[in-house]
């Protein structure tokens, strides 16, 4: 197994932790800390899977997130998003823009793992 | 006799005392204690250097040699100010309104802020102040050697120059000290001022007592003096009707022409009203200053030895019979006399000079034009004391040069006639909005260059540039244009024959071409608002909403008007827009107060073209060409109740709509907030519960697991300290907060606060600057809390600054009853656009990895400052990101 995962998330130890899980697993990850320069990111390694934070500084993941649909090369990727803000708004919010799942924050490490090997197929 | 030394120290301490008096009245002034230095009198007594040392032993001289003819040098300033003083109120009226710092200015603004009219008459004046300027250095020098030895013969002089030039270099050092303190010409030069209602008060009680003396002491009472007049040649007089008229209307001319009557009259002007005033007492203190005039003439014709000069019979009468202290008083008051209208002069020119010749210059060859401060206002003070220097030596060369030449006698009527030719131009542009830049211009140049070829060239007698050839032939034999017969029109009094050729051509020129040419928006703007200036007092209007940012221009108006005058008049601007800070919208209206307070500093037409850099487009909109077209005074008042109720209405749905964003907003606000707190607590939560399940799981190496638990007991912190923050705002918030107030050294707190901070970054070497002596001053607050906002204000410097090599600037200064304290980097600021954000609950600029806190700092500092009863406000332009914390010095009584 050598799936990889795009992590998009600005918090140092969120970043650590999250590596931590899915490289444990097996996981190839990758990080980007920066909204404004996510999509050249994303477009550079296209991933297995892509892990993206809502508050982002630059650009908000929602903003990002309805970039990639549009896009037709990007349009089938798998995207989780991660959100601190938690309320039910955020959610919809995030399904209308295409996510195919969504966790609130904080999560269960064995949610994230779960969620991720989901969305790729394991 | 006096002796000599006796002389010269009476002389000195006079000064000194001058000296003192002005700047007592300087301080008197910053104190705010003005009110006595702007009363009438004092603006009477100033109005009277009209009253040079030409007056003073002049008067007398020009009686004994043209019996009552001096009479019209007072008559024509006395018909003005009874019979056109609603003439000089227009005058004061324009020149408050649109600030104007000269009459060159006053010139320029009037025709579209022209440059060239205002080096036009700068010109004028400046050459026509030149030999008059020599005149009062003369006289100052003749009246020394009168004590020096035995009585002078005639104007010749002995070996004098030195004592000329001291005059000059003192009065150079006077001038600058008091005259350039200020750059405002607006603002009084209040030490200036008093120094000369002084010596006012001087000149005249010297010029009495010699009267009194010479009525009742040396003759034997008034019938006396009448039966010696009676005998004397002066009883023949004859009066020359033409030269009466032709004085009496040159000397009324001066008083509005004189730049330094324009000085005293306009600019320093502090109140309307003292107008009234002054148009009675002026003409009586002239009365009381010619009252004894004939007399001291008479007397001094029969008692003196044949061949005295008659110029110094104030000074030699006392002499004769051995008064020496009277003496001596006549002799202060001469100085008065000379001193005060040099002074004074040498302000006028050096304005004139710096605003319509150096600055513009400075503003074409500079690179970059008024964006970008620099330090203008260095630079125009400068140039002021420069200027002062300059015209001071001009008046000295001129005199060393001429020698003392006897026409130096008549050369105080020749400025007159040259200073007169600003006449039409001036009573044009206040009455007749026909009047053209153009016109101006021809009529200015026409009558300054006749004025300059048949009168003032001439004056330097056979031996000065015109030969004597060229004054019985006419230059290459054209007998029409001799200079003292042109046209072929010969056998007039040279100085009529000037005055009436130099004013007629001028002003038949002004109008001819004034009606030949249009004038530009500009310039119909501005005839409309001098011309009306009582119908609508509201300043003209003349920009359109530009692309100006508010900070350059912020930027460029510390540089001319000084730091606190600038922010100050940004905040009241802004305040007026009802906008908090120091950045107001940049609207027309802005722009056209921004303008008329540089003119107060610069003069119009570098005011307007400074200005004009930073507008966008057009100067002039078609409304404001509207406005200048529909005046039918009917319409005019018809619409502006129409405008008032329509603007009562649109104030009211105003406010209306402002009530309601408020409220929105603030229902935004608090959702927004909301989520945001749930944002900061769930962030460290997440790296919490994920470490901590990891850790939980086992089976990690020992480096690893300590690691982990580090993260987790240090985002415990950030969440501690987060939950410190929320409950202390909301403390401060609701207002009940415990303050405990305590008196403290503001040095002892700042000095706290450095420390508390140098933790932050602690590995950047970051450069403090700080002005110790001013820091230590007694403070009454609640010591803690103002020492956490320094250390905030100071933790983000260290942490947020991204200049190469950090710096900080503290700066403490007291103004008013407020302590301020600044805190300035050198680093790239806050945009404009987040400047009011920063203050804002959570509001982070940059990335929260380096920030660590929550976004609440200075959320936090504003709440504490609003409950210290102070504030705390972010001040653009200043080169970097720079933080205002402001408090009352005294502790305020608690408010019920």
């Amino acid at each position: 197994m050598d799936k990889r995962v795009l992590l998009i998330e600005d918090e140092p130890n969120i970043i650590e932790a999250i590596r931590f899980i899915l490289a444990r697993d097996g996981w190839a990850v990758a990080t980007h800390s920066d909204g404004e320069t996510a999509l050249t990111a994303i477009r550079a390694s296209v991933p297995d899977v892509l892990v993206l934070d809502v508050m982002l500084p630059g650009r908000s993941g929602f903003d990002i997130l309805a970039d990639l649909r549009a896009d037709p090369g990007l349009q089938a990727l798998p995207v989780l998003m991660l959100t601190a803000k938690g309320q039910g708004r955020a959610r919809d919010a995030a399904e209308q823009a295409g996510a195919d799942r969504f966790l609130s924050k904080p999560f269960a490490n064995a949610e994230v793992l779960a969620t991720v090997r989901e969305l790729a197929g394991l | 006799m006096v002796p000599f030394n006796l002389l010269v120290a009476a002389c000195l301490i006079y000064v000194i005392l001058l000296f003192l008096v002005a700047f007592w009245a300087e301080q008197q002034a910053r104190l705010g204690r003005v009110k006595w230095l702007r009363s009438p009198v004092v603006y009477t007594l100033s109005l009277s250097i009209y009253c040079t040392a030409w007056t003073f032993y002049g008067a007398v001289g020009y009686a004994a040699r043209s019996g009552l003819e001096f009479v019209t040098i007072y008559l024509g300033p006395t018909l003005v100010l009874i019979g056109w003083w609603w003439v000089l109120r227009k005058l004061v009226r324009i020149g408050r309104t649109q600030r104007v710092t000269s009459i060159a200015d006053l010139i320029s603004s009037r025709f579209g802020k022209s440059n060239l009219l205002g080096v036009i008459v700068t010109l004028i004046c400046v050459v026509a102040a030149t030999p008059y300027i020599a005149l009062q250095l003369q006289s100052v020098t003749l009246s020394f050697n009168v004590f020096a030895g035995p009585v002078p013969e005639g104007w010749a002089l002995r070996d004098s120059n030195s004592t000329a030039l001291w005059v000059a270099a003192g009065l150079t050092l006077f001038t600058i000290l008091f005259g350039t303190r200020n750059l405002d010409a607006n603002e009084r030069h209040n030490g200036v001022v008093t120094a000369i209602a002084l010596e006012a008060v001087v000149k005249l009680v010297a010029l009495l007592a010699v009267g009194v003396f010479t009525v009742w002491v040396v003759a034997s009472g008034p019938a006396d003096i009448l039966s010696r007049i009676e005998a004397s040649d002066i009883a023949d007089w004859q009066m020359q009707p033409g030269r009466w008229a032709g004085l009496t209307f040159l000397a009324g001319a001066a008083i509005l022409t004189l730049p330094r009557m324009f000085q005293v009259m306009v600019v320093e002007n502090a109140d309307e009203r003292h107008m009234a005033t002054a148009s009675w007492a002026f003409p009586l203190y002239l009365f009381a200053m010619s009252l004894f005039v004939v007399p001291i003439a008479v007397v001094g014709l029969a008692v003196l030895p044949a061949g005295s000069n008659p110029d110094l019979f104030v000074l030699t009468l006392p002499l004769a019979f051995d008064q020496g202290g009277l003496a001596m008083l006549a002799f202060l008051g001469g100085f008065s006399s000379a001193t005060s209208m040099v002074i004074v002069e040498a302000i006028a020119l050096a304005t004139m000079v710096s605003n319509h010749i150096v600055m513009p210059l400075w503003l074409r060859f500079r690179t970059g034009g008024a964006r970008g401060a620099g330090d203008v206002r260095g630079l125009v003070l400068n140039a002021r004391r420069l200027s002062i220097a300059g015209v001071l030596a001009l008046g000295y060369a001129y005199f060393a040069l001429s020698g003392g030449s006897s026409a130096l006698a008549a050369i105080g009527l020749i400025s007159f006639v040259g200073v007169a030719q600003i006449l039409p131009a001036m009573l044009g542009g206040l009455f007749w909005r026909g009047a053209t830049r153009i016109g101006a211009a021809a009529g200015l140049l026409t009558g300054f260059a006749i004025w300059l070829y048949a009168l003032f060239l001439p004056s330097f007698g056979a031996g000065g540039l015109f030969g004597t050839e060229l004054m019985l032939q006419g230059p290459l034999g054209i007998g029409w244009l001799r200079p003292q017969a042109l046209f072929g029109i010969g056998g007039i009094d040279p100085l009529l024959h000037a005055l009436f050729w130099s004013l007629s051509l001028n002003t038949a020129l002004f109008c001819a071409v004034s009606l030949l040419t249009f004038p530009g928006p500009m310039e119909r703007l501005q005839g409309v608002a001098f011309v009306n200036v009582f119908d609508h007092s509201g300043p003209t209007r003349g920009w359109s909403r530009g692309g100006a940012e508010a900070e350059d221009l912020l930027a460029m108006a510390q540089g001319i008007l000084g730091a606190d005058e600038a922010q100050g008049f940004f905040q009241a601007q802004a305040a007026a827009q009802g906008k908090a800070g120091f950045l107001p919208d940049t609207t027309p209206e802005f722009f056209a107060a921004l303008e008329r307070r540089l003119a107060g500093s610069v003069g119009a037409a570098t005011a307007h073209a400074m200005i004009a850099q930073f507008a966008a487009g057009a100067a002039v909109s078609v409304q404001d060409l509207m406005a200048v077209a529909n005046e039918a005074q009917q319409i005019m008042e018809y619409s502006s109740q129409l405008e008032a109720k329509s603007e009562e209405l649109a104030r009211t749905a105003r406010a209306l709509s402002e009530a309601n964003e408020k409220l929105q907003a603030l229902s935004v606000q608090k959702d927004a907030f909301l989520s945001q707190i749930s944002h900061e607590l769930r962030t460290p939560m997440t790296s919490i519960r994920a470490f901590s399940e990891i850790l939980m799981e086992g089976g990690l190496e020992g480096p690893d697991q300590a690691r982990y638990a580090e993260i987790i007991h240090d985002e415990t912190i950030r969440l501690t300290r987060l939950l410190d923050d929320l409950l202390d705002l909301s403390v401060l918030e609701n207002g009940r907060v415990q303050l405990n107030v305590q008196v403290a050294n503001l040095h002892d707190l700042i000095d706290r606060a450095l420390q508390a901070a140098g933790q932050t970054r602690a590995e950047r070497r970051f450069v403090i600057h700080r002005d110790l002596p001013t820091e230590h001053m007694p403070i009454f607050t609640d010591t803690d809390r103002l020492v956490q906002v320094f250390i905030n204000l100071i933790s983000n410097a260290r942490k947020y600054c991204d200049a190469a090599r950090p710096e900080l600037t503290i700066k403490v200064r007291r103004r008013g009853g407020q302590i301020e304290v600044d805190f300035i980097d050198n680093g790239s600021g806050i945009p404009a656009g987040s400047q009011s954000l920063v203050f804002e609950k959570f509001a982070r600029l940059t990335d929260t990895t380096r920030a660590g806190g929550a976004g609440l700092g200075l959320a936090i500092c504003r709440e504490i400052m609003a409950n210290l009863g102070g504030t705390i406000t972010y001040v653009p332009g200043q080169g970097g990101a720079a933080f205002r914390v402001a408090l009352p010095a005294r502790r305020q009584r608690e408010a019920a």
